[in-house]
């Protein structure tokens, strides 16, 4: 075991890997090495086989392993880029020291000059949500279920009730109806999908399966596997009301219930973290708190594209170059403000925005409006429908930012346009 | 009338469609292609199905697709016969695995490499 | 495994936490021991879903086989754990005071610890609690500090004592109930699931079956009660913030719901003590994470709904004398009870295997040192070794450099290890190595163990389960496989 000297550690070799890998090394950084812990790169896309992917960063509609293809294909062009698969980090500091294992090369320890957090999300488990109930067979994450399909090629159930109506849901719910697993319902526990519309037609309303929304599975049931769910309406406090709640059987629970960012190495590495998105706090350059560390992806705030993904870790990767290669002074003496999120922000990422770089804003709502207007600096554009499931993008322009003021206020206003 | 979520991208427009004399007027459509989404989820909805299939040979499975969308009402005669389907190394991204799925006119297609 | 025709010395009926620490207490004599147990894995009835804790000695009435049992249990724990690689730890138990009456109380608990013979209680007034557990509620009063408190991870504990029992000789039967035991000819005839066997004595360790055995030869002299006792996890990123168990004052039913340090750096909440009538309702309920939540706020505020990780109960089996019943039967005194083994019996099993000893010799079993017994079970655990012995290990052996549970740092060395020492289920590889135990819940290392467990067991998907036979995680594949068994 000896330490090996590298430019920039990638960790994660899904999406916000790739892009980031691909960046920095276009932009001139000599040793990149891209780790992963699975067996082939391109992360999370592999198992979902499902088109959608794409249309803004390639404008056309690929699967998940298509899209992931695209940019595998051209690290064959950057022999700068060494790739470690089935490889996981186990360690990082805030020295940008990483402890690696695997099996081919066992534990081994990298310097890096900068480090790029790439490493997802993970999916909230159902001890995370406390739903009461026996501990039977046949309860699984949504990502899990799609593993054990798509990947695995197992079927893990026959009839299903899925929890939560984000993406994954409801792409889960279409793909357990196509293998003939009967999807008796999807519950949502908020008045409204959390998933984006286009995905509550073609998985939902093509398939006539019912979404039962302000409703919660209120108790597992079943010793040994799975028998039923007992589901119930939820008030407006969305507390269950038990005296309505009614049994739906099934051999299956289905849980999609949220994704939460992966961050224990960001954690150990000292990174600053941002409670509203359970990522690092992050400028537009992807800067993390510790100088040298990036963060993009899902890493750093649940995205609902991948496309956006992309754009970001290319940024991330054009970043950390600048690092690597001595040209971060000039972010340096930028002048920064500080996003300030107003009324009906639950989160703004990146939370910081430094003079002369591209300023896109991934904002997420706290609840759903119509005909609203998102303001951020003097940036102000008009919404039909903002719901906390489609993250709102602008792009601000330099003359939107007043950077003397040293913070940006970004707020959702209700109301027409003055213009 | 008829208000449909467009699903050809992730706007996720809210088009109206209206049927008078035979003829399909459109409105609030985003683009060219909502407008033509919205006229055959009228006249002939259409989907792209994507699954997976078995290699010859090995454990791995091959994600498929459509090569374009295929009527609604085939989606599950194009999984009766994806079901049966068995592909074989090496297979290419692209790779027609079926010329015509369940008779619909349209490819089943690779979306990975498998070597 | 059939076991028609087994005629065997001792037979240990629950492969618990007592029958198991009393297989490997009897591994030490040149005697025939079977061990069977009804579920598909040791450690799978209530020892599985205990909280861990063991107990200081300070809680039991004096006079009683708990009192005694318990401070004996308690002192015999740190060289069993060395000697078993049993994760333990001597973290110390605090009872916590919220107002001066209570202070008042807690003398009473030092002199009942006296009297049970709980050495190096010391009383702390409010600034020397506070100063030792800083996160408490700042308006508790004062408190007990009992250093020989421990914690201890029960089902690591079974797992430990039976493996090494088995290297010892003793007979391990799982998925066997016992049916009939008849008395013949100075030996029990005792039909099985699995075929008759043989035996001169039988120790009646069943858990909440004890009873129904004891019913067997007729003996109805004990009731057995289920208490349930839900449990909540945290997230280990709050490891440390208490440091030492966290009682309450006790009240006469129970020793009131707790704040424990798990020894792997969680924190949990937990138990509920509520009589049930199913001996099979292992639900949790929102009722029982509310009682636990209302009282452990009052006593560390701190703690958030959002830190809880996963919850599960446990079923205690409870006698109907207020103590363990640990005796022969009156009906034959080659039949030992060893029942009602509710809190401190995770404490108190290495001292109720060294009684039983006693009183089966007393029955007249003969009990012959063995010239060779060996004390050590050894197992690996990636995550305790330094980083130096994890890249030598992983050169002879790759496979533990492949890490298949990221939460709790498990690798694919360990987990094919739990299968070869005896996991069949997906619960089984996660009771033996934490693999999906952590903070996602198995959401990434279940596929993979499952893979693990069809190869090295040989199983078809469907013939893997999370913890028997009812309960398959899988029905079989997704396509017909006409693929040859070659790995990619």
């Amino acid at each position: 075991m000896k330490e090996q000297a590298i430019d920039i550690a990638v960790i994660g070799g899904g999406p916000a890997g790739l892009a980031a890998a691909i960046a920095a090394a276009k932009a001139g950084v000599e040793r990149i090495v891209i780790f992963d812990r699975q067996a082939e790169l391109g992360g999370i896309l592999n198992q979902c086989i499902h088109n959608g992917f794409g249309l803004r960063y390639f404008k056309e509609e690929l699967t998940g392993p298509e899209y992931a293809a695209r940019f595998i294909a051209q690290l064959a062009e950057y022999p700068q880029i060494e790739v470690k698969l089935e490889t996981m980090v186990v360690e990082l500091t805030a020295d940008k020291q990483l402890i690696t294992t695997s099996r081919r090369d066992g534990w081994n320890l990298y310097q890096a000059k900068a480090v790029i957090l790439a490493m997802g999300c993970r999916e909230r488990p159902r001890g995370a949500i406390n739903i009461p109930g026996t501990r039977p067979a046949g309860v699984y994450t949504a990502g899990t279920m799609q593993r054990l399909m798509n990947i695995e090629g197992f079927r893990p159930g026959n009839r299903a009730v899925i929890l939560g109506s984000g993406d994954i849901g409801l792409i889960m719910a279409r793909r357990l109806t196509l293998e003939g697993i009967q999807v008796a319902a999807v519950l949502e526990l908020l008045p409204y999908s959390c998933g984006l519309n286009r995905n509550v037609v073609q998985c939902l309303e093509d398939f006539d399966i019912p979404l039962y929304l302000s409703h919660t599975v209120v108790e597992i049931c079943g010793e040994g596997r799975v028998t039923g769910v007992k589901a119930a309406p939820v008030g407006s406090d969305r507390r269950p009301i038990l005296e309505r709640s009614f049994m739906i059987d099934c051999d299956t629970l289905v849980l999609s219930v949220g994704l939460i960012p992966e961050n224990e190495l960001s954690r150990e590495a000292g990174v600053q973290m941002e409670p509203s998105t359970g990522g690092p706090r992050i400028d537009t350059g992807c800067r993390t708190s510790v100088p040298g560390i990036f963060a993009c992806g899902n890493v750093a705030h649940v995205h609902d594209l991948v496309d956006d993904v992309s754009e970001e870790s290319r940024i991330a990767g054009i970043a950390a170059a600048a690092y690597v290669l001595g040209e971060e002074s000039i972010a340096n003496g930028q002048k920064r403000v500080k996003v300030v999120p107003g009324r009906n922000i639950r989160s703004v990422t990146p939370q910081e925005i430094v003079a002369g770089e591209p300023s896109a804003l991934y904002i997420r709502v706290a609840f759903p409006e119509r005909d609203v207007v998102v303001t951020a600096g003097s940036h102000r554009s008009k919404h039909r429908i903002v719901t906390p499931g489609e993250t709102v993008r602008i792009v601000l322009r330099p003359e939107d930012i007043d950077f003397n003021a040293g913070v940006l206020p970004v707020a959702v206003e209700g109301g027409e346009v003055n213009a | 009338m008829r208000e449909l979520t467009c699903i050809v991208c992730p706007m996720g427009c809210r088009i109206k469609a209206y049927e008078e004399k035979g003829q399909i007027r459109v409105e609030d459509h985003g683009c060219r292609r909502g407008e033509l989404y919205a006229r055959d989820e009228l006249t002939a909805p259409k989907r792209v199905v994507t699954s997976v299939v078995t290699v010859q040979g090995c454990s791995e499975l091959l994600p498929v697709k459509t090569a374009a969308p295929v009527p609604k009402e085939a989606i599950f005669r194009v999984m009766e016969e994806v079901r049966r389907v068995v592909a074989k190394k090496p297979v290419r991204a692209g790779d027609v695995l079926v010329e015509n799925i369940a008779g619909t006119g349209v490819a089943l297609i690779a979306t990975k490499h498998i070597q | 495994m059939l076991l028609n025709g087994t005629e065997t010395d001792v037979l240990i009926i629950g492969a618990g936490v007592v029958g198991s620490a009393l297989a490997r207490e009897l591994s030490r004599y040149q005697l025939r021991v079977l061990l069977v147990e009804k579920e598909v894995d040791v450690a799978f009835g209530t020892s599985k879903a205990n909280s861990g804790i063991v107990h200081s000695g300070i809680h039991d009435h004096p006079g009683t086989l708990k009192a005694k049992l318990c401070v004996e249990g308690n002192r015999l724990y740190p060289q069993m754990a060395e000697e078993l690689n049993v994760l333990y730890k001597q973290n110390g138990t605090l009872v916590v005071a919220r107002d001066a009456s209570e202070c008042e109380m807690l003398g009473q608990l030092v002199n009942q610890g006296l009297l049970n013979g709980v050495s190096g209680v010391q009383v702390l007034g409010r600034e020397e609690l506070h100063r030792l557990e800083p996160n408490l509620n700042p308006d508790l009063a004062g408190g007990l500090l009992v250093p020989s408190g421990g914690i201890v991870i029960p089902f690591d504990l079974v797992y430990a004592l039976v493996e090494n029992a088995v290297a010892n000789g003793v007979q391990l039967a799982v998925s066997t109930e016992v049916w009939q035991i008849r008395w013949e000819g100075g030996q029990f005839i005792v039909e099985t699931n699995r075929g008759m066997v043989k035996t001169k004595y039988i120790v009646n360790a069943a858990g909440l079956g004890a009873a129904k055995v004891a019913g067997m030869i007729g003996d109805e002299s004990f009731t057995i009660y289920a208490r349930k006792g839900e449990e909540y996890l945290l997230d280990r990123r709050l490891e440390g913030y208490i440091q030492r168990t966290v009682f309450p004052l006790p009240t006469p039913e129970s020793k009131g719901i707790l704040i424990i340090p798990t020894v792997e750096g969680n924190i949990m909440l937990g138990p509920t003590a509520h009589r049930v009538d199913s001996f099979h309702d292992f639900s949790t309920s929102a009722a029982g994470w509310d009682e636990i939540f209302r009282f452990t706020q009052r006593l560390v505020p701190g703690l958030q709904a959002s830190d809880v990780i996963t919850s599960f109960s446990g079923l205690r089996a409870a006698g109907d004398t207020g103590d363990f019943i640990i005796r022969p039967s009156e009906l034959n005194t080659h039949f030992i009870h060893v029942a009602g083994i509710e809190s401190p019996g995770l404490t108190a099993a290495p001292a109720i295997a060294r009684y039983v000893v006693e009183l089966l010799e007393d029955a007249g079993l003969r009990m012959t040192a063995k010239r060779f017994f060996n004390p050590y079970r050894l197992v690996v655990r990636i995550r305790d070794l330094s980083l130096e012995d994890r890249d030598r290990l992983a050169v002879k052996c790759p496979a533990y450099a492949n890490i298949v549970c990221r939460c709790e740092m498990v690798s694919e060395g360990e987990i094919r290890d739990a299968v070869r020492r005896g996991a069949t289920t997906l619960d089984g590889v996660k009771l033996r190595t934490r693999s999906g135990m952590g903070r996602c819940q198995g959401g990434f290392c279940s596929p993979m163990v499952m893979r693990i467990l069809m190869e090295e067991l040989g199983l078809k998907p469907e013939e893997v389960t999370k913890n028997g036979p009812d309960s398959p995680l899988l029905f079989g594949n997704l396509r017909d496989n006409p693929s040859c068994p070659e790995k990619d």
